[in-house]
């Protein structure tokens, strides 16, 4: 049976912060990471904005897009993240809980850095495929955070998308999945640490690249296509540089990525970059659209989706909120102090 | 909230805008209650408040009750929704001198509170100008 | 039902009164009325307090106060209305001795703010909202009233120096007030210059956090000559009001009017057969300067959305046709919740005796005590009338 995406959204903070606003406390040089990362601003989110938060507004927006699943339908519900709000109780259980879709659902959280949340996508589609559930939600978000002053401060932003899985009316079909994973520590956070580690250039073509392109080279061979047989690409973003890197690698262009390229202006939602991406894509597809989308987790691991776009997308896209205006729209820039006051990076009293 | 079992009960209200409407004379409540306090009947028609609406009045908070100390200041203010219902919430994402009564607003799933570093956190909707 | 008099009235100072507990306080008050009354025995005695319990973690009031007043072991009946639990107290106080059970009656009001810090009262006073769908959000008192005074600001125009006004009259009114926490005056420029605690509202229109007790004695008029020796002009309460309005602004028909004031007012007026502009000093519940406005409207002393200009024009200033706060009112005076309701009778029981020196109402017979809780969600009105 054909299964895939049958309902769409996303929520991106409207809080940012530029890039020279944060070299400015740190005395770090601007240009080299708006140049070098191709990293212009980052959203933030305020305080009350967190992944369980982030994750309802997405799902909800999925739902819209879903022409009238309900709630009670939803049979499972993956959240994937780096920054559940709780270490020990889902953030799964209130996204389910708020949209009505408790209590006969199938739930966990999904951590596998940033391809936390393609993880949860495919394991959300394969319960579909598996004839388990008729509708199953994906989700990925994230609020993480990047140590004061690091190299990854400058990128570390919130947001989140999800997809309402299922086999009947769909916008997407999956038609080839590939994931590539293999024991790689080039970026880590220890239990009650509150900041990652990264192992600095490692993390580029050991990590990063080698994973990303296992995954796409496996899902061509697997799909049968080439780059030029697809209309967009979207991969993991940790910055605007490494995507535009490995998709010229493999073979696409530019123009492909476009839709999907949103880290230089929304910073690295970890795992929320690619399946954000997918969804800025997705807004703009057409029918019959083939559409590869590649996540990166670090750890490390990629996983490749190759999507057909149908006929339903056009009934769906302007239904509710599309990616790239939220992206562009009503934006709040913040001061350095505003936004460490924002993220707890101040240190209060007990 | 501090209290678990408090906040748990709440969820349909906190979380979905859950809302009884009289069945005899229409009265929208807000949390749903037993009795109308309009007509005295005591049936209810379960309904989910539209997350659009409203600012009938509101102001900014700057000095705030211990819990809310580090949010401060921050704008709150009556809401009603289309249709009816009326719930007090913060207003955010926003200058808050930009604010007007009869300002258009939509509701937004937010973290309203957390019980310190390691209680639980509590969840409802907040109002963002639209 | 007997009618009822107010034979003697204590207070003291109020302000922050680190150096005395909550007992302290109130049996201060309580001993000043019972020596003021000259009275030898109490058959029982009401406590209106707000919150012993999240200002001083003391539940129980009813026998500890019982205890250290050290007249016996009396019934005792701690009362909560919010900020009108000292009203409330009196009222019931009042019904006792109408009704027979009692002859002799203390009813003391108290609170004891300052044990904790300003965010925990802050937390404490929001108590008095919503707690579930107001004070959920963090909402404030201020904040509250502050709603209030914008949604009356934009119906009716009225403006902040226009609310700024009552704190000026009430500063002017309290700096006469032995007992006053704030007995100095302020000007327009002031209040409105001073920092904003919730918008619209600044500091300088909020009543203060305060240490503070008051009580009177009742006794039945029948027995005034006996208990007094007919030493001083008798004061008897002759109208008695009680209603309550929705607890949170937003199930409120109408943002602007204090319903449960209308209401507590009109049975007052209906029991003493008296009508608001027979009215010649009021003590009303200025926990905020728009409250003052909002309740004069609601008493009917001035029409809807008059109230403010009425306030800035001096028709509220002693010496104006229709004084209000003589004692300087919540915000001069201060407001230890409890205490709050019966400190305004124990200024209009002087009032009618008199005994109010520079901020005497000349010749003043009728008066009238409105006092509320939260954000109007309950009102007591009380009417006294002098010899």
């Amino acid at each position: 049976m054909e299964v895939g995406i049958v309902g769409y959204g996303s929520s991106i903070p409207r809080q940012r912060i530029k890039v020279e606003e944060i070299a400015k406390v740190w005395g770090a040089d601007a240009p080299s990471y708006k140049k070098g990362l191709m990293l212009y601003e980052k959203s933030v989110p305020g305080p009350d904005q967190d992944v369980i938060s982030l994750s309802v507004e997405a799902a909800r927006r999925a739902l819209k897009r879903s022409g009238g699943v309900a709630p009670r339908e939803i049979g499972a519900i993956y959240i994937g993240s780096e920054s559940h709000p709780y270490a020990v109780k889902p953030s799964g259980t209130v996204v389910a809980e708020a949209l009505g879709a408790t209590p006969d659902i199938h739930c966990a959280d999904f951590e596998f850095a940033c391809k936390a949340g393609s993880e949860g996508m495919f394991v959300a589609m394969s319960l579909v495929k598996a004839g388990e559930v008729k509708y199953a939600m994906g989700i990925g978000a994230d609020t993480s955070q990047g140590a004061p002053g690091d190299a990854l401060e400058y990128s570390a932003s919130a947001g989140s998308a999800a997809f309402l899985m299922g086999s009947s009316d769909l916008v997407a079909v999956c038609e080839h999945t590939h994931s590539f994973m293999t024991d790689t520590p080039d970026f880590w956070r220890r239990e009650y640490m509150h900041y990652p580690r990264h192992a600095g250039r490692f993390t580029g073509e050991p990590a990063y690249f080698n994973h990303t392109l296992g995954a796409a080279k496996a899902v061509l061979e697997k799909s049968g296509m080439e780059p030029g047989d697809f209309n967009w690409a979207i991969f993991h973003q940790p910055n605007g540089k490494f995507p535009q890197r490995v998709g010229k690698m493999l073979g696409f262009t530019k123009e492909q990525m476009e839709p999907g390229w949103l880290s230089p202006w929304l910073g690295n939602t970890y795992s929320g970059a690619s399946p954000i991406g997918l969804t800025a894509t997705l807004d703009v597809a057409k029918p019959g659209d083939k559409i590869l989308m590649v996540s990166y987790g670090s750890g490390s691991g990629s996983d490749a989706f190759v999507w057909t776009v149908t006929d339903r997308i056009l009934e769906v896209q302007e239904l509710t909120e599309k990616t790239r205006p939220m992206l562009d729209n009503d934006k709040r820039y913040l001061e350095y102090g505003a936004y460490a006051k924002c993220r707890a990076k101040i240190r209060m009293g007990e | 909230m501090k209290s678990q079992p408090a906040y748990w009960r709440e969820r349909p209200q906190f979380y979905r805008m859950e809302a009884g409407k009289c069945t005899a004379c229409g009265k929208i409540c807000y949390p749903p209650r037993l009795i109308c306090p309009v007509c005295q009947a005591r049936t209810f028609e379960k309904i989910n408040l539209p997350l659009e609406g409203k600012l009938l009045t509101f102001t900014v908070v700057r000095v705030a009750p211990s819990k809310f100390v580090d949010q401060a200041p921050y704008a709150i203010g009556l809401i009603e929704t289309d249709g009816g219902g009326r719930l007090m919430a913060q207003i955010v994402d926003c200058d808050p001198d930009s604010l007007a009564i009869g300002q258009e607003v939509k509701l937004e799933f937010r973290k309203i509170s957390a019980d310190g570093e390691a209680g639980i956190i509590c969840y409802g909707h907040k109002g963002v100008p639209a | 039902m007997r009618d009822v008099a107010v034979i003697g009235v204590g207070m003291m100072k109020w302000g922050e009164l680190w150096e005395k507990s909550l007992r302290d306080i109130y049996v201060e008050a309580a001993l000043n009325a019972i020596d003021d009354a000259g009275v030898d025995r109490v058959d029982s005695l009401y406590i209106g307090c707000m919150s012993g319990g999240l200002f001083n973690g003391q539940e129980h009031l009813g026998s500890l106060m019982a205890d250290y007043l050290g007249l016996g072991p009396l019934p005792a009946v701690r009362v909560e209305s919010a900020c009108a639990s000292g009203g409330l107290a009196f009222r019931q106080g009042w019904m006792e001795v109408a009704s027979g059970i009692s002859d002799v009656v203390l009813v003391g009001g108290v609170e004891k703010m300052t044990d904790v810090g300003g965010d925990e009262a802050t937390y404490a006073l929001s108590t008095a909202a919503d707690q579930t769908y107001e004070g959920y959000h963090g909402i404030t008192f201020p904040g509250l009233y502050a709603m209030i005074a914008r949604a009356y600001m934009d119906q009716y125009g009225a403006t902040s120096e226009q609310l700024a006004a009552v704190a000026v009259k009430n500063h002017l009114n309290g700096s006469n007030n032995p007992y006053a926490q704030y007995p100095h005056k302020v000007t327009v420029e002031q209040v409105v210059n001073s920092v904003m605690v919730a918008d619209p509202l600044h500091i300088l229109d909020c009543s203060p956090i305060t240490d503070g007790a008051a009580a009177v004695v009742l006794c039945p008029m029948s027995m005034v000559s006996d208990l007094t020796k007919g030493k001083r002009p008798t004061v008897k309460i002759t109208g008695s009001g009680h209603s309550t309005d929705t607890i949170a602004l937003h199930a409120r028909d109408d943002l602007t009017w204090f319903g449960a004031t209308e209401r507590a007012a009109a049975a007052a007026f209906k029991m003493a057969g008296r009508k608001p502009s027979d009215i010649q000093v009021t003590e009303v519940h200025d926990c905020f300067t728009i409250a003052e406005i909002g309740v004069t409207e609601a008493l009917g002393y001035f029409e809807r959305g008059k109230g403010a200009a009425a306030a800035a024009d001096g028709l509220t200033a002693i010496g104006g046709p229709k004084p209000v706060n003589p004692s300087g009112g919540l915000k001069s005076k201060g407001h230890p919740v409890g205490a709050t309701g019966v400190a305004q009778i124990v200024e209009l029981v002087k009032q009618l005796r008199g005994e109010c020196d520079d901020r005497q109402i000349a010749g003043a017979r009728l008066a009238l005590a409105q006092n509320m809780g939260g954000s109007g969600g309950s009102t007591v009105v009380h009417i006294l009338e002098g010899e």
